[in-house]
């Protein structure tokens, strides 16, 4: 301080080659922030058309094939160039070298390298819907994807194919990272949970994304040259496309929650200043989702024809999964019993994950149940549970994320009051909008469907001005943070008082994360201790 | 001699770190290599017992014998690796060099045999698509199997490209007198990855050329 300019990641250097050719783990994850958001408004804007579209019972505002665009483009870029990314290569990035005390991750040029295919996998998407889109929906079933639509399905699924290798560069990363870099003393066992959560994500980063790719690449190869893998006019068997895209895809609906569970282990630990209770139970908890998560795949084709017995088992097994996720859910609030809480903008979000995610959850065990499946399937029944699950679990916890590391990241703190006020308006905005589709799909209404019995209306109209409500959520944090860079407090090292070794650093932390090699002498949470019995900081020095 | 300070990377400890977190790097790289060659499988499996006859009606036309001499070059070729390896390690960087170039002649003559039996199969009408011909009853079985035959063996093939390019790097760089027994990391892993294709090889050279032929 006293006035000596105090040198950091950021301003070590200045100019946009220092930024796209940067190996520093903190810059990349910001180039991922840019960009992620940039995507997360490109699919925001289709899923605003479809909210529009579907204020009234007639198709007015577009036709059946620009609608089927819609929904397909709205998910093909909230799954594959939002959701799966943000909060690994956004969060996970930036602060997992920190967490464990390392300088950065094991291949950072690898990790710039995951950035620029994810931007080159998005470019190819982007192409698809500059020249007119994709209308099979995010999950490209055949043969329709691989033979008769008419749209972009192949640039679509080179775009996906892609960037698919910068989740496997990614994961593959976290995973080295984390069994090499751990700082002295850094046992396992003391690792914050949401290293825990980012290495099972990166397990299935690592053994599902090669099964997508290999999938999409075979519809290419069906569209391009017209081989008939997929294609039963030709011998082939569509399903097989289903199970092979399921047994990345339902996995892949877990890289979406379970760093958003690692987030919120965090801020729940944070904001009522005690241990995570039952913390091995927790960790293994995120191992036992991702390892189950690989078996349940058949849940998703309970109406594609296949045998009686194959529904049962996969029925069964969708219940285990239920069993970490709960134990997850038990835990957290058995630790905000008799926490001392504070209800700052992190903690309400991290509160709302936990309601949402619970409904999502529960109507998943639902879904699991093949008698009702076959009721709800393909209706609005379950776009409100994954939405519920991504956009409510997911998306408030990387909200939540942001908004607890910020004054990490940045060295500013932003403005509490706009900070709560938006946190409450996305939690009351996202209920508006989805709890009304449960009803609507419960009462029959099919899904990507752009036209509906005007008795469905009254839901309808509920739940795109809950979406409006919801897009105001979303921009507010857009508008202070950015102000906050420019006009927030000067953050302290550890402006939350919160225990974790990216808390010892400077604010913004220096290119290297410490100036001395941290020492661990306790678990994470230590919060019934002060921070200098947890961390030593010995003498040698870096650089 | 490469002196340790100038290949070991800023956010290590040390160069055994550095080995090491290579080493696992490259395992957990072939393990997504494994699900990506598995999707393959298992369609091909999976249509292999929906389609038992046509199937090995398609696979007699395939050329064994190429195939095996492949799988003979391809064997050799993972021993020049591990001789190249080899050298690294006892710091002889002739051996090193040598074994490298060998392994990527071999590779190429791999390939070289490859291109010409999709050459045969592109005369034959052999390759999917509309000018796909095949005679009798189970043309269309015979058509997905050429579908899996051209897609894991192109997949293989790209690897083998992908794997040549690394090896030609490491010639230039062991040229230069990058490798020494103090530090060969990425010799060794390549020498790794290398196998892996090797390995993938093994496997479909009996499941496409040999399961089910009528010699
Ligand atoms: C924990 C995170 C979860 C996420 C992110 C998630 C996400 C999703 C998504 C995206 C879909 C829709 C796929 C489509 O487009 O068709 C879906 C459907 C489904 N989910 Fe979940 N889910 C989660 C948890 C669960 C759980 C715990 C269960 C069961 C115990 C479950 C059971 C189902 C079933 C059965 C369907 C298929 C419904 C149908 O199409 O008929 N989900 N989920
Ligand atoms: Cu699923």
């Amino acid at each position: 301080m006293n006035g000596e300019r105090r040198e950091h990641y950021l301003n070590v250097n200045y100019g946009v080659r220092s930024w796209l050719l940067t190996t520093d783990h903190k810059r990349i994850a910001w180039l991922y922030l840019v960009s992620i958001t940039f995507f997360f408004f490109v699919g925001g804007f289709f899923a605003t058309m479809i909210r529009l579209e579907l204020l009234t019972p007639q198709g007015d505002l577009v036709q059946s094939e620009t609608y089927n665009k819609l929904f397909t483009m709205h998910g093909v870029t909230m799954v594959f160039f939002f959701l799966i990314p943000a909060i690994p290569a956004v969060l996970g990035n930036f602060l997992i070298p920190m967490m464990i005390g390392a300088r950065d991750l094991a291949f950072p040029r690898l990790n710039l390298a995951s950035w620029y295919i994810f931007i080159v996998g998005g470019l190819f998407t982007l192409a698809a819907s500059a020249a007119g889109g994709v209308d099979t929906g995010w999950t490209f079933y055949t043969p329709y994807s691989s033979i008769y639509s008419n749209t972009h399905v192949a640039l679509t699924v080179v775009g996906i194919f892609v960037t698919g290798f910068s989740s496997i560069l990614t994961g593959l990363n976290f995973i080295v990272t984390i069994h090499k870099m751990r700082a002295p003393g850094l046992t396992w066992f003391r690792l914050p949970l949401f290293v825990w959560s980012h290495y099972a994500t990166s397990v299935i980063f690592i053994l599902g994304t090669p099964v997508l790719a290999i999938t999409l690449v075979l519809v290419g190869l069906e569209r391009i040259f017209g081989l008939g893998i997929f294609d039963p006019a030709r011998g082939g068997d569509p399903v097989l496309f289903q199970h092979l895209f399921w047994f990345y895809s339902h996995p892949a609906v877990y890289i979406m929650i379970l760093p958003a569970m690692g987030v919120v282990s965090e801020l729940i630990a944070g904001f009522s200043r005690k241990r995570i209770f039952g913390y091995t139970f927790v960790a293994f908890a995120s191992l036992a989702i991702a390892v189950i998560g690989f078996l349940v795949w058949g849940h998703h084709m309970f109406v594609s024809g296949q045998s009686v017995h194959a529904g049962l088992v996969f029925s069964l097994l969708s219940f285990l999964v239920a069993i970490p996720s709960a134990i997850k859910v038990f835990n957290w609030t058995a630790t905000l019993y008799k926490g001392s809480i504070s209800y700052d903008a992190p903690m309400l979000y991290g509160l709302g994950f936990i309601g949402v995610f619970t409904i999502g959850g529960l109507t998943g065990l639902f879904l699991a149940t093949l008698g009702f499946d076959v009721h709800v399937h393909d209706t609005y029944f379950v776009v409100a549970h994954f939405h519920y699950i991504m956009v409510g679990g997911s998306v408030m916890a990387y909200l939540g994320g942001i908004h607890y590391w910020w004054p990490k990241m940045t060295g500013r703190i932003y403005p509490e009051i706009w900070a709560r006020l938006a946190a409450l308006i996305v939690f009351l905005g996202f209920n508006l909008t989805f709890f009304p589709q449960f009803v609507l799909g419960y009462l029959g209404m099919p899904r990507r469907y752009h036209i509906y019995p005007p008795e469905f209306q009254v839901l309808n109209v509920m739940s795109s001005a809950g979406a409006s409500i919801l897009a105001v959520g979303y921009v507010l944090p857009l508008v202070y943070l950015i102000w906050s860079l420019r006009y927030g407090a000067v953050a302290g090292k550890n402006p939350w008082g919160a225990r974790g070794l990216e808390w010892e650093t400077g604010s913004p932390p220096p290119t290297n994360n410490f100036d001395t090699t941290p020492r661990v002498t306790a678990g994470a949470y230590a919060y019934e201790k002060e921070p200098g019995e947890v961390y030593s900081f010995g003498k040698t020095a870096h650089v | 001699m490469s002196d340790a300070a100038a290949v070991q990377q800023h956010q290590f400890d040390d160069l055994e770190q550095q080995h090491e977190a290579a080493w696992i790097g490259m395992w957990i790289f072939i393990a997504t290599e494994v699900m990506f060659f598995g999707g393959m499988f298992t369609g091909y499996i999976f249509y292999r017992s929906a389609y038992a006859q046509g199937f090995a009606g398609a696979s007699n036309r395939l050329d064994v014998w190429l195939g095996a001499i492949n799988t003979a070059v391809l064997i050799g070729s993972s021993f020049t690796m591990a001789l190249a390896v080899h050298g690294a390690e006892t710091n002889k960087r002739k051996l090193l060099v040598n074994g490298l170039l060998l392994t990527i002649l071999l590779g190429s003559v791999f390939l070289g045999i490859k291109f010409f039996e999709y050459h045969h199969k592109f005369e034959e009408h052999l390759v999917p698509g509309s000018s796909f011909r095949f005679e009798g009853p189970l043309a269309r079985p015979a058509e997905i199997f050429f579908s899996f035959y051209f897609a894991m063996t192109g997949m293989h093939a790209l690897h083998m490209v992908i794997g040549i390019g690394m090896l030609s790097v490491l010639v230039f760089q062991a040229r230069r007198g990058r490798y020494s027994a103090a530090y060969f990391t990425p010799v060794e892993i390549t020498g790794l990855y290398w196998h892996f294709v090797d390995i993938v090889w093994i496997f479909l050279f009996p499941l496409l050329y040999l399961v089910g032929r009528h010699l």
